[in-house]
Formats: structure tokens, sequence, C-alpha cells
């Protein structure tokens, strides 16, 4: 089964106490962060605790991904060092512009596999796209490595280089599209960027709304309390799950029969319905029925 | 003729001690003065208050706590006795907060040389638990308290009543005036078995001052003060409203406990109480009953704002109230006829002729530690110091069908689930459930609430395996080492002493 990636944990990397009890929130992956949410004097440290603390039992489950620092920065092969040791399951590089960031990364990660006896290849890569340059090359960036499992918009510093503002989601309009159409080109994940007002529950819901109808994996999240309200928004509705359930019995059905096409209700049943019937079974096994 | 007195006892020997009648007011003076008549009872000074209660050295003085950590009477009333010289007196307070920390030179000056409390904290626990007192402090739970008092062991010479209002023949509730605290549902208590009265008020109204919390018939004197309580503060600290998503995690989990305990039913009680999560459980419920199409019959408590909430949505029929938590609940004392006040003595006294909490179906708790016979700690922290409050934990604890104990697995670096509780306050036989942010424990002694969750899909592990869990995240903490003096005694509400709390060595 193909591995859920609906909500993405940011955990600040230098926070000992968050990192101790983060898991229990279980979001499907956690990002332990080096980069923005750690500050120069911590790097360090904080290097040190996610390298112990993503190779505790207790995040075995759990998708544990590692935002390095830029490579360009006296941090970034450091972090990179750490993580891939520690077998991090995925590294996520900032600030990527371009398919040639993505090869420049994945030469140091296969070097230091070699260098610590992890197989070649088994640590994951995410893009994160962060500028008009790496919206603008999202397509090329989602296709650099068969290491990438997804991309991901942040907006932040997106909104910055296009001299623009967070709003209502009109500024980001483009860039989500671009990077959703270029996950779904390369066949990997897209995650949209963190929505900061974590009091706001309502505004978060529709914007969680909006990116799941465009057809996004997931979102990036920076509080707990926004887990099941994420989970619970990709869950299917009761309705949704009964009507798959009946497509799923009928084709069953037609297919003993030895029928090439099937009806429900009067309405044919082929392939692709019986595939999106299937997946929202699997969804609800995942999230539940939406409350 | 003989007179008639004499003829009376000649004829009726048994009548002989009837006196002759002396004129109208003899036994009551004061009617013949007008500003005496009705105001009699009200004193100058707090110190001319004190000197007629005949309060003398080795007697026993009480409090409420109503006004928690924004009480202004005990430290006031306290200071005065000092200036006045008293000596060896037991203070026998429903609870003390940590603006109580004035006590300390109280105790050392040798007016103060005996405890009776539900709780304390702050620098006066600290002190305490480092051997401050010659005779270790008596800790009583709520409904313990007024067993204690019946049973004569907390003979109460004269009770300090902090109100915010009272007419001029003591009618007082806590409803009216300007610093409202609510329920006054210890003092209650206080007023009706001291032996004299005192009443601190903010403001004295016309009679008759009503609803009646404390009548008339109980108070004996009655002095004016400047502010008895500071209400702001009645929420700080233990029921604090919560943002944290661990806590709030911990009370859905609760309230999926409670939704499938097999008593969620139409009719059902509850009792939330204190704490971040146990606060927070009272706004998960609300969307459970929608769901359910179920009302509760009352609540009890320990009331909150969120359970006002509750009640004005018409989600629980009656709140039954010995204390307010917040504004909005003493706001709703006043206005709601169904918010009702009850005393100490009716929510939890165990010799109780009837006891609200052996009404209820379900209570949430919280606890410092829980060990693995699921004895629970609400006394002493994880470094032997007293820093909390029994109240009415075995109380309800005793009584409720299912009692819910939340608490968060690991506290910064310090685990909830232990081996051993360093203080029992409440026994294991008592505790139902365990909800962790990493998982539920059922206590096996009720297999049919395990099979009720297990049945439910709820994460349901052994409480050894938290424990093992809490250890492999924080290590084994070093036992604590005390000494064999003894600092505080918890008392069971029967009376009984379940645990001792000795002198922490350092």
């Amino acid at each position: 089964m193909k591995k859920l990636r609906r909500s993405m944990l940011f955990l600040p990397g230098s926070n000992a106490a968050m990192l101790s009890t983060a898991f229990v929130y279980k979001p499907d992956s956690i990002m332990f962060d080096l980069e923005d949410a750690v500050s120069l004097r911590e790097k360090d440290s904080a290097r040190i605790l996610v390298y112990h603390a993503i190779q505790n039992p207790a995040y075995r489950d759990i998708e544990k991904v590692v935002r390095i620092n830029a490579l360009s920065t006296p941090f970034g092969l450091k972090d990179l060092e750490a993580a891939v040791r520690a077998r991090a399951d995925v590294i996520r590089l900032p600030k990527t512009d371009s398919a040639n960031d993505i090869h420049e990364l994945e030469e140091h990660v296969v070097r230091i596999e070699k260098a610590c006896g992890r197989p070649v290849g088994e640590t994951g890569l995410m893009a994160a796209v962060e500028s008009a340059s790496g919206v603008v090359n999202a397509v090329s960036i989602a296709q650099s490595s068969p290491r990438l499992i997804g991309i991901a918009l942040a907006a932040f510093d997106y909104v910055m280089d296009m001299q623009t503002e967070r709003g209502d989601g009109t500024e980001l309009f483009y860039a989500r599209c671009a990077v959703l159409h270029a996950a779904r080109v390369a066949r990997i994940d897209a995650f949209d960027a963190v929505f900061s007002d974590v009091n706001d529950e309502e505004g978060f819901l529709r914007e969680v709304e909006l990116i799941r109808k465009l057809g996004y994996n997931g979102k990036s999240l920076i509080n707990p309390r926004q887990i099941e309200l994420l989970h619970n928004a990709y869950a299917p509705t009761r309705e949704e799950v009964e009507y798959a359930e009946r497509v799923v019995v009928a084709a069953e059905e037609g297919e003993k029969a030895g029928l090439g096409v099937i009806s429900l209700n009067g309405k044919m049943i082929d392939g692709p319905i019986i595939d999106h019937a299937r997946s929202v079974i699997t969804r609800a096994r995942a999230s539940g029925i939406r409350q | 003729m003989t007179k008639p007195l004499e003829a009376l006892a000649a004829q009726f020997p048994h009548l002989r001690e009837l006196h002759a009648f002396t004129g109208a007011n003899t036994t009551t003076p004061y009617l013949a003065d007008a500003d005496q008549r009705v105001n009699r009872k009200i004193c100058p000074s707090l110190e001319d208050a004190v000197r007629r209660s005949g309060l003398k050295d080795g007697m026993t003085i009480s409090f409420h706590h109503a006004f928690r950590e924004g009480d202004k009477v005990i430290n006031l009333v306290l200071e005065k006795l000092s200036a006045m010289g008293f000596r060896n007196l037991t203070l026998a307070s429903s609870s003390l907060m940590s603006c109580n920390a004035g006590i300390i030179e109280h105790i050392k000056s040798g007016m103060i040389t005996q405890i009776y409390t539900s709780g304390m904290r702050g620098k006066l626990a600290e002190a305490i638990s480092r051997g401050l007192m010659e005779r270790p402090i008596q800790v009583h739970s709520h409904g313990g308290r007024v067993h204690l008092i019946q049973s004569g062991e907390i003979r109460i010479d004269v009770a300090f009543l902090g109100v915010p209002c009272c007419d001029s023949f003591g009618n007082a509730n806590g409803t009216s005036g300007k610093s409202r605290c609510g329920s006054l549902g210890y003092a209650q208590v206080d007023a009706q078995h001291a032996r004299n009265v005192v009443m601190l008020t903010e403001e004295i109204v016309p009679y008759p001052n009503t609803p009646v919390s404390i009548s008339q018939d109980q108070v004996d004197y009655i002095v004016q003060v400047d502010e008895v309580g500071d209400p702001s503060k009645i929420s700080v600290g233990a029921t604090r409203m919560t943002s944290n998503p661990r806590e709030l995690m911990i009370a859905k989990r609760a309230v999926d406990v409670i939704e499938n305990s097999g008593y969620f039913e139409e009719g059902f009680s509850l009792q939330t109480g204190s704490g971040g999560a146990a606060t927070a459980v009272t706004r998960f419920i609300e969307d459970r009953m929608r769901r359910k199409g179920i009302k509760a019959s009352f609540a009890l408590g320990g009331i909150t704002g969120p359970i006002i909430d509750l009640h004005e949505k018409g989600l629980i029929g009656t709140l039954i109230d010995t204390q307010d938590f917040d504004a909005v609940a003493a706001a709703s004392l006043a206005k709601n006829p169904n918010h009702i006040e009850v005393s100490t003595n009716e929510y939890a006294n165990p010799s109780a002729k009837g006891a609200s909490v052996d009404q209820l179906d379900i209570v949430i708790l919280s606890a410092l530690e829980i060990d693995l016979e699921f004895n629970v700690n609400v006394i002493t922290g994880s470094d032997g110091v007293m820093r909390g409050a029994s109240g009415g934990h075995s109380d309800t604890a005793a009584a409720a069908n299912v009692v819910v104990v939340t608490a968060p697995l690991i506290r910064s670096r310090i685990p909830t689930v232990v081996r051993r509780a360093t203080t029992i306050v409440t026994p294991g036989e008592s505790i139902d459930v365990l909800v962790t942010d990493h998982g539920i424990a059922v206590n096996p002694r009720r297999k049919e609430l395990t099979e009720r969750l297990i049945a439910a899909g709820l994460p349901i592990v052994s409480i050894e395996k938290l424990y093992d869990q809490a250890m492999a995240l924080s290590g084994e903490p070093q036992p604590l080492e005390f000494h064999d003096r003894i600092v505080g005694v918890i008392r069971y509400r029967d009376g009984s002493v379940i645990d001792v709390v000795r002198q922490i060595k350092e």
C-alpha cells in the first residue's frame, strides 16, 4: 500500500521536550527541523538531539524527515551527515531552485550512505520549493532523482520572492498548481505550505479543503492540534464510504459473473470508478469516517 | 394565694427550676437600644471582633478557601492575631494556597502550632515539607474535613469567614457584592459547626440579604474590611484552560473513555473538576452528547465556565456546586435557578446522610503520580515536597461509577506512572481508568469496562506497559531519600490514616 502522507508535522530540532513526546500525535511524517526553526547558536545541539531522537524506537512507526540547512551554509553538510547516519527516512532540502540542487545533495547522500554502510538509495529525498525559480523549475526538480518522494511548497520565502504577502491564497494560486502538476508528472507526492495561525481552525480547514480538492497529498503542519483536523478533513464521508462499498461489491459480483461492464443503480461502473472506490475504502481505513 | 411560681413549684416539683418574668427585654437588652437592636453584631474593628469572639491561646480557628489564590482573609486575620499576641493556635482552613506563604512566620513565632488543610502550595508547602512544624500537618479531603469536624477531631472555636457582602445580621452569599466567589459550600460547614463565627465582609447591605447561604442564626460577629478576596485570582493555577496539544489529546481520549464506558446514557452525571485536561474534557463532551442525543442529569463539583456553558445550552439539567472555579461559574450561581449551592457536607462527606458524590456516574481526576496498583498521589511532587491538594479526589473516586484519571505520562522528564506512589492519597481500588498521551490503562478490577473500551477500539494497554514506556523515555528515577520524621499525615475521607509524608533528605 502506498505510504499515506497527509500530515507532516514540523518539529524544531532544538526543542528537547517536543522531541521526547511528538510521536504520540501519530502524524504520517515528522519533519525534524534543523533549519529555520533553530537559532544559529543552537545549530549544533539541535543536530545532536535530532540524531539521537530519530533513532529512538518510539519513532519507529512514523516517517522521519530531516530538514537540513542549505548545503551552502556551514551547517548543511554536517546536518546531512548526521541525518543519513541516524537513518532518517527522508532528507528535506530547503530552498530548492533547480534540479542541480538535488543532484548536488544526492552525490553527498551516496557518499555518506557508503561511508556508514547504509544501502545506497535507501535515503529518500524531498525538495522544498521556496522561490519563483523553484516554482518555474518544479517539473525538472520533481524529476531530478528517483529518491524524491515528494515536493513541497514553502510559502513564506516564496511570497517574499514574489514581492507579495500571505493572504487569501490568491498569491499562492500559480505556485500551488505548478508544484502539484510537477509532482503528478513525476509521480511523487505534493505537500502544501504550513498554515501558521494555529488558533484559526476555520481558516486552517478552509485551506485544507482547497488543497485537498486541488489534489495535494497533504500539508505541512506546525502544531499537533492541526493533525486530527487535517486527518478528519481528508477522511471520506459516510456516504462516500457506503457508496464505495456498494461499487466494490457490485464490481466483485460482476467479475464473478464474467461481466465486462456492470451497472449500479442504473449507472455504468468501469475501471476508474472501481479504483476510486477502492481508494476511498483505503482512506477510510487510514483516516476513519469524517466526523 | 401564694405567688404563681411558688404555687407551681409546690404543685409540680419538677417545674421548680422555672423562673419568673422580669421584663420584656431581660434576655434581649439590645432591643431597648434602636441601634443595638439591628447593629449589635457589627464590630468596629477586626481586633474588637476577635476579642468578642472569646478566642484564646490553644484554640482552633478556621477559614474557607473559595477565593483560592485571591484570598485576603487568612493573611489579614493571622496578622491581626499575631499582633494581639496569640499563641499555640490550630489552623483549620478548608485549604491553603501559594498566597498563604505568610503563615510561615506565624509558625516560626509559635502562633500556629497545628494545621488541618486539604492541601498546600508554594513556599508554605516547601517549608512544612522541610520540617518547619513540630507537629505534622493533617491533610484531609473536602468530604473528610466535614467528617473530622462532625466527629469532633476538628473543634472550630472561631471561624473567620470572608464574604463579599452581608446584612447587619450576617445573612450572606457569594454571588452579590463586589468580590464574588460564587458558592460558599466550604464556609457553610464552618458556619454550622463553629462555636463562634466572625464574618468579614466588604460591604454591609440592607436587611435581608438573599439568597441566604450563611444565615443570621449562624453568625456571631461582623466586621467590615477593605477586601476579602480578588476573584480574578480564583481561576489561577489549578483550573486553567489549555491550548497544549498534549492535554487536548488526553482530554479527547478521556472523552472516548466516557463515551464507551457504558455509563454515557440519557441522564448520566459527571464531575470534570480542575486541571488542564479535565477542563478540556468538558469542552469535548458536548459534541459526543449531541451526537448521541443525550443530556446529563447533573454536574457536580468544582464548577467551571465550560460546565456553565453546557448547562445554559440545556445539556446538563442541574449543577450541584460546592465551589466555583471561575467568574463565569460564580455569576451563573446568581442567575441560573438550577445551579444549586451545596455545603461540602452534602457534596462529599462520607458520614453525611446523603452526599451527592454517591449519585455520581463519571468523574475526571488528575494525578501527580499513579503507581502500578493505580494508587494516586496528588500531594507530593517528585522531589518529595508537598505541592498539591487532596481536594475531592478520594471522595469522588470512592463513590463514582467510572473514575478516570488523566495525566501526561511524563512531565518534562518526570514520569507520572511510577512503581510505587510517593504518597497515597486515593487508593488504587477506587481508580478505574488512567488516560495518558501514550495510551489508556484500565484497572484489572474492572474487567467489563476493559472489554467495552477494547471493543470500542481504544488504545488500551496495561499500566505496566505505560510504566515501561515512561522508564524508556525518562530513565528510572533515583529513589527519594526521606528522614524518619513525619511532616504530614494523609487522612482518608473516613478519618483513617492512608499514608504519611516524611521529611525529605537534602
